[in-house]
This record gives structure tokens, sequence and C-alpha cells, in this order.
């Protein structure tokens, strides 16, 4: 059992130095066999481990991961969160993720410094505005928080919005979704992996799968860096690697693994105090509690897996921020980098069952994952437990593509994909 | 962001074209008689290879015209460029 975090363990652990800090998870070494092998130790797959043995009573878990845990796009986002799609099935999926984010931290005894500071959208075009309240109506029948602001409600909710009428893409209103914000992406990631090492999962870092081995239409195991680790049920959380973990069982998927990327700037004083994001110029941006503007910028037009994205794509994302902000004009950028985000099609995630027992891929996520790590976890929890969908993850199989009930969220995303 | 060497311009900065996805995935010759299955691997199953992949591009703000591509994927090194209708050259 782990100790609990609280603040008369923090006066007591300062008064020793901060040297008696148990750890927050083990090391173990791979058992012979496990219920269920998570590859992938991202939020997700952490997520997914801890309510499989939260909710299902499923304790002999084991996750693997390539790298280190929270190392891929984990920690690699924008760290946004928000639940305004247009779609009842995304509604669904989404708004039950941001239900569970309001009462993480206290669940976790993890602070992951989930902040209701809101989204908001930006309409630049008549079509925009048309789309855009379109939205508002589709969130607020599904019960999603969603309102429409003019222009000068913009500026007022956001004022450093250069909302004059004579720039390029001038703000002719947006959508605001109050009780959507930012959390702190690695603590995600750790409080799931506290949280599940303590029922018993064991997570193991620097286990990379090499292969899947299957008898006829029923997985076996996998074989990794560590050997061979023999399981029933495998679920896949690779995001941009689903395909080459595929691959390995012999199956297609309908993915393509793109770099996204992001950038900071240098920590600078409050400033910006919500997510403001842009579909049409293709830019977002909120403050980090360090001081840092937090940039999304595009995806690259082609497949790659090189981490790195284009250079052209950051000063599209960039010149954007600048007729939006002025006042950013002499910011620096400090860091840069990308992730391989893996886009479906409809460009909706999939939480499935597979065409090999035992086999669950819970992938294309696209560019907006981070947002659903808790009920992403959970419906997938209940997925490989029940070896069938929940309701809420249903619409989510990797059958509509056969069938053509697409989830088609592209357009209707609050950013491009 | 690469070079690309386009068969007809010679090489040229990678924003100057637009990726087509995957090449030599066959339309079908028989539309009708295609089950559904058949129809989702034809529109939305790809490899998505982590390693060298055949791609079709296209020179969009240049001479406009379609190629192929062999290029790693996992550090955008490109390995030959050949003409539509031509057959990849040998590995």
């Amino acid at each position: 059992m782990k100790n609990k975090y609280s603040i008369f363990s923090l006066i007591k652990n300062a008064l020793s130095g901060h040297e008696n800090w148990q750890r927050a998870w083990r090391d173990p070494e791979p058992k012979k066999e496990y219920d269920v092998i998570i590859i992938g130790g991202g939020g997700h797959g952490l997520a997914t481990a801890y309510y499989l043995a939260k909710k299902h009573k499923l304790t002999n878990i084991a996750v693997v991961e390539k790298g280190w845990i929270g190392g891929g796009n984990t920690g690699r986002n924008t760290t946004i969160i928000r639940s305004n799609y247009l779609w009842d099935a995304s509604a669904g999926l989404y708004d039950h993720a941001l239900k569970i984010w309001e009462g993480l931290s206290q669940e976790l005894n993890y602070n992951v410094m989930f902040s209701q500071r809101g989204v908001m959208n930006l309409a630049h075009n008549l079509q925009d505005v048309r789309d855009l309240k379109r939205r508002t109506h589709a969130n607020r029948l599904n019960g999603v928080d969603a309102v429409w602001l003019s222009t000068e409600e913009v500026k007022k909710f956001c004022p450093i919005i250069n909302t004059s009428p004579n720039i390029r893409y001038p703000v002719l209103g947006g959508t605001l979704q109050k009780r959507a914000g930012t959390a702190r992406h690695d603590a995600v990631a750790w409080g799931y992996a506290r949280g599940a090492d303590s029922m018993g999962v064991d997570i193991i870092q620097n286990c990379e799968v090499k292969g899947i081995k299957r008898n006829g239409d029923q997985v076996e195991g996998i074989e990794t860096t560590k050997g061979f680790i023999k399981s029933k049920k495998i679920g896949v959380v690779a995001a941009g690697h689903s395909s080459v973990i595929a691959n390995m069982a012999g199956i297609r998927l309908p993915l393509e693994s793109k770099p996204l990327q992001a950038l900071v700037s240098e920590p600078v004083k409050p400033i910006i105090d919500t997510v403001v994001m842009s579909n049409a110029v293709h830019a977002y941006v909120s403050q980090s509690d360090k001081g840092e503007l937090v940039i999304g910028a595009g995806t690259d037009s082609y497949v790659s897996y090189s981490q790195k994205g284009s250079h052209n794509i950051v000063e599209e994302t960039l010149r954007a921020i600048l007729e939006l902000y002025p006042i950013f004009s002499r910011m620096k950028m400090l860091r840069q980098w990308g992730g391989i985000v893996d886009i479906c099609p409809d460009a909706s995630p999939i939480i499935s069952k597979t065409q090999i027992k035992g086999l669950y891929f819970n992938c294309g996520w696209g560019t907006g994952g981070f947002k659903a790590t808790p009920g992403s976890g959970d419906l997938f929890a209940h997925t490989i437990a029940n070896d069938e969908p929940h309701q809420l993850n249903a619409a989510f199989n990797l059958n509509r593509f056969v069938s053509g009930d697409l989830v088609d969220e592209h357009g209707a995303a609050a950013v491009a994909h | 962001m690469f070079i690309i060497n386009c068969p007809y311009c010679g090489e040229r900065d990678q924003t100057e074209f637009s990726c087509g996805g995957e090449a030599h995935i066959e339309r079908p010759k028989q539309p009708t008689e295609l089950s559904d299955d058949q129809w989702a691997e034809y529109l939305f199953m790809r490899k998505n290879i982590k390693g060298v992949q055949f791609e079709r591009w296209n020179h969009a703000h240049g001479c406009r015209k379609w190629f192929n591509i062999i290029r790693d994927t996992s550090n955008d090194n490109i390995h030959a460029v050949y003409k539509m209708g031509e057959k990849p050259p040998v590995k």
C-alpha cells in the first residue's frame, strides 16, 4: 500500500531532507504470464491498467513500455482538455473523460493540476460562425456546456486578442466551454502509474515489444527485449506506433502516422488565463503554470515516424499567433518538438476488439488524445475485461470502416486535424 | 522537411509538394462486385510503415505532375524517385 500524499507527509519529508519518500512505483522484472498485458506506458495505457485493477478486479497485469512511462505523446501534447465535440458519440466519449478529470486528483491522491480555465474556439468567417453555433447547440443538447460569444465578448474574456476588423482573418465571435481547461500531462501518467502499481500492476519500462505470438485466431503472448511474456489478452495503446504493432500481429489498421508539433516560449508573467484555439488559422495557445506560452501547431501532410516536424508548419502557426496576439511579437520560443500521432480517416479514435481473439486496440486519437486519457482508460478496461465494448465506446469500433458508420469529426472538431 | 528530386523539375523543397499517401493501391476493376470488407481494405486500411515506404507525391506548386517516391519514414531519407507507370527500382 502506498503512503498517502498530504500536507503532513510533505512536512514530515521536508524535515528529513526529502530523502525518505516512498517509491511511487516499483521496477519489477516481467513474470512469465499475465492475465492482461498492456502495450504502451503512456497516459491511456496506464489508465487502462488502473481501471482494470480498480473496477474489474484484475490485478495480474503488466504494462510494457519501450522507453519510460509518459515519454511519448503523453509528455508531448499541449495539455488541452475539452469535450465540445459535435456528434453524439463523441460528446458522450469526451464528456465521460471530462467528468472523470473533475475528480481525478482526489481519486488518485496525486495532483494532476486540472485547471478549468475554459477553452475558447474562434470563428473567422461566416462558415466558422455557422459551424460553431451549430456545435454550441449540439453540445447543449448533449448536456455539454457551451456558449456563443460575440466579438466584444471574446475581447472581454481574453483582452489580448486583436479583434480589429482589419486583420486578414478577423475574429467574428467564438464559443466557450467553461468546464474545459488544462492539466499537468506528466502528472497524469505518474498518478495512474502510482495508482496501478499500488494495486499490483507491474510497470515494465525499457521493454520493447518485438513480436506478437498468435495461435490461429487467438493471441498467446508477446516477444520483448526482456523475453517472451505469455498472456491471452493484449491491449495495444501505442499511439503513433499502433500500425507497427498491428503489423506484428498480421493485421492492418486505417491509420496514418504523422508528426505533430508544439512549442513553448520563454516564461513570462501571467498574460493569458484561458485556452484559445482557432481552427481556421490553425493556432492555439495557453500559458503554463511556469509562465511559458504553450503553442500547438499542425501536422505534416506525409507519414513520418521521425518525431520532428517541418519548419514551415511552425512558421505558419506563429504567423497566425502574431496576427491574433500582436503583444507576443517579441517573445522568444524556447523549445520545439514533435510527436507521432495516429490519425483515422474520420479523425475519431478506435477503442475496439479486433478479428484476433484477445487482441484489443486503443488508437487513432490523432491530434487530440490527451483530453480523453481517463475516459479512454476506463472504456478500454471495460472492453478488455468484458470482451465487449461499453455503450460509450461502441461506436468507436474497427468495423465502422466496413459498415460505413463513421464518426466524422474532421471538420467538426474544434481544431483542424 | 526535406528536398525532393522531382523527375521533371529537379531538386525542390518539400513544401512545394503534396503527399498523396501510399502508392500502388490498385483501383478495383469491378467496383460493383466488391464486398464491404474489400471496400474497407481499399479505401481505409493502410500499411503505414515505419521504414521504407512507397508513396505518391505531387509537385503541387511546380509542374503539378504526379510521381512515386521510396522514402524511409523513420528518418525521412529518400531512396528513389520514379515516374508514374514505371516499375519501382529494385532495392
